[in-house]
């Protein structure tokens, strides 16, 4: 079943720099999307059209719609604030709150209205067992977050969007700034997510969207130009623009 | 992918092709030894193609272990990922068809000068076919010729032809005479070896075409292995 359907979707920013062109696309649910491509192709672009952190930019036009279980969110009458607790973003860089371990995940919560303490305990643990953190932090919880090192600091921001238990996850480069043994720990995780939740990743190599891939989608300057399973896709891509990409010859 | 990166990969699979043509010419020329040593009772030459088995065997080694390494550290993707997964398909089919040649090389020396059975003439026929297939397959392999390894496994009619006739030519000769059954059974080996590399041909070409498209395909074969008794 197909938690996002992108349709006819296009985007141009003021500054003409980046734009999508009519991208249609299906996301399937609990499985691992991948927008990959060169740099200026726009996978960043979209994946924040999925929470609408787009708003945030100044983009001169956009049309298509984006459903999310039916529903459009561009539309005027969307809750942004709604949607952003359903649709969770980590990004490249771990931005901690500069609180303990434990406050960086009931933060959210309590901003969300949650008052039950016991819920928030139990989602403390559950969202760092989910994000494969719990074992390294649950004997120091109440340490400032920012002592942790980069790959812990990380998963951190993967276990407070867990926390607010979305339906969908961004990550956008999410790895990029971590080790191999950090990046192997997040990928991990990533896969046993994707029993709950529609989980959505700019990889930040090809590697990365070959290991990773259910769901490959190639994206080249601002055109969706193949997508196809992760199998087929770095196997025995279709277009010559994707063979030429995924074997290095640009890019 | 780095552009250099990117180099470094195309020279490494280059290299690999020209292994891979120089270890499909050895075999070749195994195949074809192997026949005329014993048509002609040479047994320096067979005794030469027996021992030589090693260095096949040795190269077919060195080539796996080459790509592997080649697949590890350069993380190669769509059809170059195809060619480095082929070429340890292929390495292992030349190999066997080195110990087919192998095969008859020992049946070569175990006759000696005895005088070769007029079937011989069809033995070196198949011979020759299976070494002019198998040196085309290669080059339909490193040339990524899917058109021409499209093409070559039809050829194998004409071996299983032979092979059928050679059979039941000897067939005929043990019936007939008892003191030609041990030529014409080492003869029927020889045969049987001949056949059974062609079909290891045919395998090469059901790579290449992989190769180029992706698609695992099976050609037709009548006397399938799996069938053979």
């Amino acid at each position: 079943m197909n938690k996002i359907s992108i349709q006819n979707f296009s985007l141009q920013y003021s500054d003409g720099t980046e734009s999508l062109r009519n991208i249609s696309l299906e996301i399937p649910a609990n499985q691992i999307t991948v927008l990959f491509g060169p740099a200026g192709g726009g996978k960043s672009s979209l994946l924040r059209v999925l929470n609408r952190l787009n708003d945030l930019a100044d983009v001169t036009h956009q049309e298509g719609k984006v459903l999310l279980d039916g529903e459009d969110i561009l539309s005027l009458k969307t809750d942004v604030i709604a949607l952003r607790r359903k649709v969770g973003m980590v990004f490249a860089r771990p931005v901690v709150l500069p609180f303990s371990i434990r406050e960086n995940l009931t933060y959210g919560l309590e901003v969300a209205g949650e008052k039950d303490s016991d819920r928030i305990n139990g989602s403390v643990e559950n969202s760092l067992q989910q994000a494969a953190l719990w074992d390294e932090v649950k004997d120091r919880l109440d340490d400032p977050a920012i002592a942790l090192s980069g790959g812990q600091q990380q998963r951190l921001c993967l276990a407070r969007v867990l926390a607010l238990e979305p339906e969908v996850i961004l990550l956008d480069e999410p790895t990029s700034g971590l080790d191999p043994i950090s990046t192997g720990k997040v990928e991990e995780s990533l896969q046993g997510l994707k029993q709950d939740y529609t989980i959505i990743l700019v990889p930040h190599s090809v590697q990365q969207a070959a290991r990773t891939a259910d769901l490959a989608a190639f994206l080249l300057q601002g055109e969706l130009v193949e997508v196809a399973s992760g199998d087929t896709m770095f196997t025995n891509p279709r277009d010559q623009r994707t063979q030429d990409y995924v074997q290095g010859r640009f890019g | 992918m780095p552009r250099e990166i990117r180099e470094t990969l195309d020279r490494k699979i280059e290299d690999h092709f020209k292994v891979i043509t120089d270890l499909g010419s050895i075999v070749e020329q195994a195949i074809l030894g192997s026949v005329d040593a014993l048509h002609h009772g040479d047994m320096e030459l067979a005794r030469e193609i027996y021992n030589n088995d090693q260095i096949i065997n040795k190269k077919r080694y060195e080539l796996e272990a080459s790509a592997l390494i080649t697949v590890a550290t350069q993380q190669p993707m769509a059809i170059d990922l195809r060619i480095l997964a082929s070429i340890l398909d292929i390495a292992g089919e030349l190999e066997r068809i080195g110990d087919y040649a192998k095969g008859i090389a020992r049946i070569a020396m175990r006759l000696g000068d005895q005088t070769p059975l007029q079937q011989m003439v069809h033995l070196q026929k198949m011979a020759e076919l299976t070494a002019d297939m198998l040196h085309r397959a290669i080059g339909a392999f490193v040339e990524l010729d899917e058109k021409t390894a499209l093409s070559i496994p039809k050829e194998d009619d004409q071996i299983d032809i032979l092979y059928n006739k050679v059979y039941q030519e000897l067939l005929d000769l043990m019936i007939n005479d008892r003191d030609n059954i041990d030529r014409a059974t080492f003869h029927l080996w020889v045969a049987h070896n001949l056949e059974r590399g062609a079909d290891r041909v045919t395998n090469i070409c059901e790579r290449t075409v992989f190769t180029t498209s992706g698609e695992l395909i099976e050609f037709d074969r009548s006397d399938d292995e799996s069938e053979a008794f």
